[in-house]
């Protein structure tokens, strides 16, 4: 910045990356358009190329910033607030998706409909028994949540094997998880289409998954970072990001388990 | 400050165009933009309702013919009705004037030009996110522009399901133009949701050293609500409108009965956005109005905590009664009557905010200025189409009422003339600040009675056509109805000439309006923090951040 100024917030210097991302969005969902209506997947594809690469390249230049010491402590507040309130939204998504389960799960249409006759989970529809894969799963799960965790108490003490370790086992376990979901799927009695139980099912689920992939991927790029000796007991926001995403991640979980596969089951 | 106010012009000028505009890290920027993208859609989305008031004028169909669109009335030439036309543009102005008009203008704009201005922040939390939002918004309109475009339902251009998108007809209808049109609303929103994220970060994070929450100005405190509305409706309408696609695009039963789904969710989970949409649209208003009426009544606000609990209150209840927009689809009695109930709990804080702005002018030394008028007009038509939502709220009335002309009446008192009187407000308040030029005193308030008269003539009519039972949506109606349509024809014709004035007077004062040359051009009134830095003010401002004396004033 040409000037001085006299306090610790962060003023940005000009980017490309907000314009070229939101051309991405619109080239990539305007492709998704296209894709769906059987004109080809490429514009969808060059769009979701740019939106990765703009993602790559800002969140790198924010890596670089937090490296140059932008990230004042007033600034490390303010990430914060901002990570809580997308973790906010996030959970309001999900509420549609399980506003969508209760009421058919409470309220099934009535035996004048063939396809649920008064029941939940509809009539015909043969559902996965919780305590087998989804149990497992869980623990799979809360197992990487305990080891994120685990991972957060290193790093405060500067113990920095420990926390590669810890987030290492977090990471393997959230794949495994993606891997066990891939493989239940795989093995469903109901399809995606063409019944009210399998959509839900699968989008609620589905949604959550993607969340999960997510989250790893997160997790990985603060294992690469802390690989690379960025992270120490002060400065560890993009972890505690990462980490309160993955707690998140779990939670969402918890609800699918105990209310889609367990009671709703 | 003063040293900030001395690089400042050379810094915006050692900028490429494209860089200070493309590539903006600078909420006043982002602000001017959002301005002016939000004016340019609204002139579109306005035009589209006078080509629709051409047609109603009269009974039958002259403009709307499946034979070709004709701005000339030919009673000589058949005409059949284009029903699908009339619908795609009724979806159209609904759509463009939901997400991406009023909203853009008054919480893009405005809030981001002047929330961290009054609040003594350098900048927003995020700077370029922010210009994330802006541009997502940009393309979010482009995709709704060519959902327009593109092949739709009954084997034409667009889509016309209405701005609710209500399935079945939004699953139904044909073509590619309705998945443009979702993902249009996807951009915006996620556009939104960022805006919200940044706008509550920055108040929260960012306010003047020893500015608490109870003195922070009631602007930012609107924006503040507005934000958390914003933040945890949005996601839901994601959900809905993502069921809609997958059901359109990949044989998901969300909304099918034929596979057990059910059409009615999708009108509450649409709902429980859709309500706090409404209020995401008026409570930046509120605090608009709040700052214009003090200043020209050259007394402080009366009841600032009242105010600002009761925009929480209205933001908290907004998330309550989303039901009392589809009395009709049946619910039980018990459902009826507490959304009924919750809705009209609503009139006691909105209540506390017209009194409190009636006490404000009580006794004041009023200066009626053209932003004054429009707090005037804002009052006065605010509390009228308040009324006739209480008359709405009621569910037995509501029977009678549902999808007629008293509705469309009821809505477009609070927004076309609550909202948007308050965003002309707010222009003319604040056109010398941003631009550093003053707009033309007596063009103002040319532009306010004009467009006072025409609003009122366009949709006071539209009441009496409600009472006598005309329905919503249509591209025709019996003769029985044609002396108040062609009154509210005449009356529209009139606010768009006002709103062709409105954009000369814009154009006319950035290039000759007389140049500011006070801070604070309102008087001692005016006395929020945008008023202690330069007009325009300088590229960066608060690079040393402002102390408690510069806007904690003794008068208080």
């Amino acid at each position: 910045m040409a000037h001085v100024k006299n306090h610790d917030y962060h003023i940005l210097n000009p980017s490309i990356w907000p314009f070229m991302g939101a051309f991405g969005g619109a080239t990539m969902l305007g492709g998704t358009v296209l894709f769906m209506h059987d004109k080809g997947p490429w514009l969808a594809l060059i769009g979701l190329a740019i939106v990765l690469f703009t993602m790559y390249s800002w969140w790198s230049d924010v890596v670089a910033e937090a490296e140059a010491g932008d990230h004042t402590p007033v600034v490390m507040i303010g990430l914060r607030y901002g990570m809580l309130m997308f973790i906010a939204s996030e959970v309001m998504f999900f509420v549609a998706w399980f506003w969508n389960f209760f009421k058919n799960a409470l309220y099934p249409l009535s035996d004048n409909y063939p396809a649920v006759d008064g029941v939940w989970p509809p009539a015909g529809i043969e559902t996965f028994d919780p305590w087998h894969l989804p149990i497992i799963n869980t623990l799979i799960l809360l197992c990487s949540g305990a080891a994120a965790t685990w991972a957060h108490h290193a790093i405060q003490h500067d113990d920095r094997k420990s926390f590669v370790q810890g987030l290492a086992l977090a990471i393997a376990l959230g794949a495994m998880f993606t891997v066990f979901q891939a493989f239940e799927y795989s093995e469903a009695a109901f399809g995606f289409s063409g019944n009210i139980y399998g959509g839900t099912f699968f989008m609620a689920t589905g949604f959550h998954g993607f969340h999960v992939i997510i989250g790893t991927i997160f997790l990985t790029v603060c294992l690469i970072r802390a690989l690379k000796g960025q992270m120490d007991s002060k400065h560890h926001l993009g972890f505690e990001a990462a980490a309160w995403y993955w707690h998140f991640v779990d939670v969402v979980w918890l609800f699918l388990f105990a209310a889609v596969y367990i009671w709703g089951g | 400050m003063a040293d900030a106010a001395v690089h400042t012009h050379d810094d915006h000028a050692k900028k490429s165009f494209f860089t200070r505009w493309f590539m903006s890290t600078n909420h006043k920027d982002i602000g001017i933009l959002y301005l002016f993208t939000a004016a340019t859609l609204g002139f579109v989305s306005v035009v589209f309702t006078v080509y629709m008031r051409m047609e109603l004028m009269n009974p039958g169909v002259q403009y709307f013919c499946a034979e070709g669109a004709r701005f000339i009335a030919d009673a000589s030439r058949e005409c059949t009705p284009n029903g699908h036309f009339w619908n795609v543009i009724i979806t159209g102005h609904g759509i463009l004037m939901m997400f991406f008009v009023v909203i853009p203008a008054l919480f893009g704009g405005f809030g981001n030009y002047f929330m961290p201005l009054m609040i003594g922040a350098p900048d927003m939390a995020f700077p370029r996110m922010n210009n994330l939002s802006y541009w997502m918004y940009v393309a979010g309109s482009s995709l709704a522009v060519i959902s327009l475009l593109t092949p739709g339902g009954d084997g034409q251009l667009g889509s016309g399901v209405g701005w609710v998108l209500y399935a079945p007809l939004s699953v139904r209808e044909g073509g590619m133009s309705m998945d443009f049109a979702i993902f249009a609303v996807h951009l915006s929103g996620a556009s939104s949701i960022l805006g919200a994220i940044n706008m509550i970060t920055t108040f929260l994070n960012m306010r003047a050293p020893g500015m608490t929450l109870h003195k922070t100005p009631l602007f930012p405190w609107s924006i503040f609500v507005t934000a958390f509305l914003i933040l945890l409706s949005l996601p839901v309408l994601a959900g809905a409108i993502t069921m809609l696609l997958t059901d359109r695009n990949f044989g998901t039963t969300f909304f099918d009965p034929n596979g057990g789904g059910d059409p009615i969710l999708y009108q509450h989970l649409l709902w429980f956005f859709g309500h706090p949409e409404v209020y995401m649209i008026i409570v930046p208003g509120f605090g608009i109005i709040s700052h214009v009426i003090s200043t020209f009544s050259k007394k402080p606000i009366f009841g600032y905590l009242p105010m600002v609990y009761a925009m929480v209150a209205i933001g908290a209840l907004g998330f309550v009664v989303w039901a009392h927009h589809m009395y009709t689809v049946g619910m039980s009695l018990t459902q009826q009557s507490y959304f009924m109930l919750a809705t009209m709990v609503i009139a006691v804080p909105t209540g506390i905010k017209i009194f409190s702005w009636i006490a404000t002018m009580w006794g004041g030394s009023i200066e009626l200025k053209t932003p004054m008028l429009f707090a005037f007009g804002f009052l006065f038509l605010f509390t009228v189409g308040g009324v006739t939502g209480i008359v709405l709220s009621q569910a037995p009335i509501d029977r009678i009422y549902h999808d007629t002309y008293y509705v469309v009446a009821h809505f477009h008192y609070v927004m076309s003339l609550g909202a948007v009187f308050c965003i002309f407000a707010g222009i003319y308040y604040w056109i010398g600040k941003m631009s550093g030029r003053q707009y033309p005193e007596w063009a103002g308030k040319l532009h306010f009675f004009t467009f006072f008269i025409g609003a009122n003539l366009t949709f006071f009519p539209q009441h009496f056509l409600g009472r006598q039972g005309m329905p919503r949506r249509y591209i025709d109606y019996p003769v029985e109805f044609a002396y108040w349509n062609h009154l509210s024809s005449i009356g529209a014709f009139i606010s768009f000439a006002s709103f062709v004035f409105f954009i000369g007077i814009v154009f006319y004062t950035l290039k000759f309006g007389k140049r500011v040359t006070e801070n604070s051009y309102w008087g001692e009134y005016a006395d929020s923090l945008e008023w202690t830095v330069s007009s325009p003010p300088p590229e960066h401002t608060f690079e040393t951040l402002p102390t408690p004396d510069m806007w904690d004033k003794a008068h208080h």
